[in-house]
């Protein structure tokens, strides 16, 4: 049925459309075309919308109910799959194309030990006879890279990180031998070190048993590092299409060129004229250490750490999950106990913190999740008058009148105040949030991931605008972020923590130019394209 | 990541709450057909019914149902279907006090269990323990043999004695809504204990309660019902629904109607309130 010569994955003007209630199919892929050698890795980048996750799908047969091709083809092996129903794509799911998802946590079954469900695949397949199936799962662990494989494949889903995780969901992938594989942002999910872990490991994989592999991915350095080829797209339509080298280097298209000017880690100096620092400290921390829980289960959260914050700075605090970095901004925000001496602005704050906010003017933390933060009920009028509401701040009339300022200066139109939360872009949300709490006039704003959920070109505007606002109102940030390429863009100062320690800390540049801790050194070299960023400088 | 999944499609408000209108079934619509006859029958009775309840007709004593009394009369001559339509505002207010009791007191209560938890939510939550293992009705009984017999003091009975489902409910809710991000964010802008819970808490939990309300609007008219049938609640000769069916058992061979006329009554109306109460359920999710 299949010809040696024929490419694993050949896509001919590909037209995918999802139906909406009951109208026609609207288009989300116009005409995409690529092939796949066996061996070979082609990257689809693209942000959010842009059609990648679809292409993906169709090729794959994930498709939902309400999306159809609509024209082209897509051949696997000189096939074409585009009419399959589920009946025929069922013979090739696993047996010619595996597919890896985005979260690993919950692609996988909660209630069933790993080691079952890489089974269940060796068994629907006839992969090997059944009594030699449970050696073929420890021998499918082993390969994936998991350490101690006969005690981890009776683990269940939750009793397993990320990235072991993402290593079973890759050993189900693989388990009935495909020749294709499709991977949806394998790490997107995964911390920096892990990410890089993962991505070898898929990388020789694909190597060694000789995988046309389908890399869907929002990241241009990742793409870059990891692949043969790169196809850029931007609402479904081919925008950049080359080697990796070409399109980093000589992008033919406007589109790109935005693209990698978005991604912090090609321009790293962009914000390098920034003022210095002043002298005055904003944030104080001295010793602070947290414990959860009591006993035995206690859990150290941070072990004598000590930060300083300084007047019309950004300081960085970087690590990765569950290095405390999230934790230790809670404190300074005065909403999580902890022992040790934390003052703001020269005050000391209680250790154990009181139900009512009084430091409100002082400091404001901007949370990760922008939806999660704001009352679902609320309409952006009422989210960013609140504030002012609380603190008693003038008549009706003085705070509305504020409220048009502040939205101005986060370059929010005056459509948007009617809105609910839910009713906006997520770029719209961020402003708001940061609306919300700038309108106060805070010196001091702690941000949480402020931008880990948005695209890069949104992410460069709100960055932007942090940086505008902070040299406008002097403000001082301790920004956090597992985007180490954009702590290297923005912030002066850096503080790394892991599992809770503090184990380098200095002037952001000196520090990413020469780690004096291995565990930094370690999260550098993890970060995509950030080498080659630096060997350009020094050339 | 792909962020498509962070973000959900914009849609205007206006446009779904159209959809929900035209994704009404039937019985939605029976439902709201009856809940607004009920209304009718509570704010101008004369209009559903022209003959006076009140008025005994010896001609007319036991009669079957026919055009001019369409659930025929009772033992006295007068007309049923009329004594049944005038007795919808008492039936009706009883279970509206009931519920607002309930309503009122139980949702307080819960408010006040989930947000100090503690001793306080540990005081609480015994006494709902102990409420809900009571049967309602049985519940309502002791507390209306307590106050003294009467409309009002039967709907008080009933009212109290669903205190407890509101309570658990609210209770519920509230320990869901007071862990989101939002409430704590309310805190850090400055907000008080008590501002958080009125502005934020409350309004994010009582959709649900809302949603009981109607289902137990139409518990409340069965137990009224019930309360007065046993001859605690309202006296005679005023009509009330469990009244009349209470008077027409002692006919129920002779004269069934008596019996089944205000029995349709209350079964539909209950039928009515409490697919009213999944309607509001589905609209507020």
């Amino acid at each position: 049925m299949s010809h040696d010569d024929d490419p694993p994955i050949a896509v001919q003007d590909l037209h995918v459309g999802y139906r909406r209630g009951r109208g026609a199919h609207a288009p989300v892929v116009h005409g995409v075309s690529f092939e796949v050698q066996r061996g070979a890795t082609l990257a689809l980048v693209g942000q959010s919308g842009s059609g990648k996750s679809t292409i993906a799908h169709a090729i794959a047969g994930l498709l939902p109910d309400n999306g159809r091709v609509l024209a082209g083809e897509a051949r696997l092996h000189g096939q074409d799959v585009t009419q399959y129903r589920r009946r025929r794509w069922r013979t090739l799911h696993g047996s010619t194309i595996g597919f890896v998802p985005q979260d690993p946590l919950s692609s996988l079954d909660p209630l069933q030990r790993v080691g079952r469900q890489i089974a269940q695949s060796l068994l629907v397949h006839d992969v090997v006879p059944r009594r030699e199936v449970e050696g073929e799962v420890l021998a499918l662990l082993h390969r994936v890279g998991i350490a101690d494989a006969e005690h981890r494949s009776r683990a269940y889903p939750h009793e397993l990180s990320g990235g072991q995780l993402q290593r079973v969901l890759i050993a189900i992938a693989l388990a009935a031998r495909p020749t294709i594989l499709v991977a949806d942002e394998p790490t997107s999910a995964l911390d920096v070190t892990v990410q890089k872990r993962i991505l070898d490991l898929l990388g020789e994989l694909g190597q060694e048993l000789g995988l046309a592999t389908l890399l869907i991915t929002h990241d241009l350095a990742l793409a870059h590092e990891r692949s043969d080829r790169i196809i850029v797209l931007n609402e479904g339509v081919v925008r950049d299409d080359g080697s990796p080298h070409d399109i980093l280097e000589r992008p033919t298209d406007a589109y790109t060129v935005r693209l990698l000017s978005d991604a912090p880690v090609h321009s790293l100096d962009k914000y390098a004229d920034r003022a210095e620092p002043e002298e005055a400290v904003v944030v104080a921390a001295r010793s602070v250490t947290k414990v959860f829980g009591t006993g035995p289960s206690a859990v150290t959260a941070l072990d004598d750490v000590d930060l300083t914050v300084r007047q019309g700075s950004i300081h960085a605090l970087v690590g990765e999950s569950g290095s405390g970095k999230t934790t230790l901004a809670r404190i300074v925000a005065g909403l999580t106990s902890f022992t040790g001496e934390v003052s703001v602005l020269g005050q000391g704050l209680p250790q154990e913190p009181g139900s009512v906010n009084r430091r409100a003017r002082d400091l404001q933390l901007v949370y990760q999740n922008p939806l999660a933060s704001v009352d679902p009920r609320y309409a952006v009028r009422r989210i960013i008058e609140e504030p002012l509401v609380l603190a008693g701040v003038g008549d009706r009339a003085v705070r509305r009148a504020r409220v048009a300022e502040i939205l101005d200066q986060v370059a929010l139109p005056s459509t948007v105040l009617g809105r609910r939360a839910r009713e906006l872009s997520g770029g719209q949300r961020q402003r708001v949030v940061v609306a919300r709490a700038l309108i106060l006039a805070p010196k001091v704003l702690v941000l949480d991931e402020p931008t880990s959920a948005l695209d890069v070109t949104v992410q460069a505007q709100i960055i932007d605008l942090l940086i505008d606002l902070q040299r406008e109102q002097d403000l001082a940030y301790l920004f956090i972020s597992h985007d180490l390429s954009l702590v290297r863009q923005i912030s002066d100062r850096i503080s790394v923590l892991e599992h809770g320690r503090l184990v380098e800390h200095g002037e952001t540049r000196a520090v990413f130019d020469a780690p004096q801790h291995a565990y930094t050194e370690r999260l550098l070299d993890a970060v995509p394209g950030i080498e080659r960023a630096s060997a350009d400088r020094a050339a | 990541m792909s962020v498509g999944v962070l973000q959900p499609p914009v849609v205007a408000g206006r446009l779904s709450g159209l959809h929900r209108l035209r994704a009404l079934g039937v019985l939605d619509w029976f439902a709201f057909a009856v809940v607004a006859f009920l209304l009718v029958a509570v704010v101008a009775p004369g209009l559903l019914a022209s003959s006076d309840p009140l008025a005994p007709d010896s001609h007319l004593i036991l009669a079957k149902p026919s055009w001019s009394h369409p659930l025929g009369t009772d033992y006295l001559g007068r007309d049923e279907f009329s004594r049944v339509v005038h007795g919808t505002v008492r039936t009706l207010v009883g279970s509206a006090i009931a519920v607002i009791i309930g309503l009122g007191v139980g949702t307080l209560l819960g408010l006040v269990a989930a947000y100090f938890t503690g001793f306080v939510d540990t005081v609480i939550s015994r006494v709902v323990d102990v409420l809900l293992s009571i049967p309602g009705l049985l519940l309502a009984m002791v507390i209306v043999l307590a106050l003294g017999f009467g409309a009002f003091t039967a709907a008080t009975a009933v009212g109290i004695a669903s205190i407890a489902v509101f309570t658990r409910l609210m209770r519920s809710e509230v320990l869901t809504v007071k862990g989101l991000p939002f409430v704590e964010a309310s805190h850090h802008l400055g907000g008080s204990t008590w501002y958080v819970l009125r502005k934020h808490v409350f309004p994010n939990s009582y959709g649900a309660v809302l949603s009981l309300t109607a289902l137990q609007f139409g518990l409340a008219i069965l137990w009224v019902s019930a309360l007065s049938f046993l001859g605690y609640g309202a006296p005679p000769p005023k009509p009330e629904w469990g009244l009349l069916i209470s008077e027409g058992r002692d006919y129920m061979v002779s004269s069934p109607w008596l019996v089944f006329g205000p029995g349709i009554f209350i079964t539909v109306s209950v039928l009515a309130f409490s697919r009213i109460g999944h309607f509001v359920r589905e609209t507020m999710s």
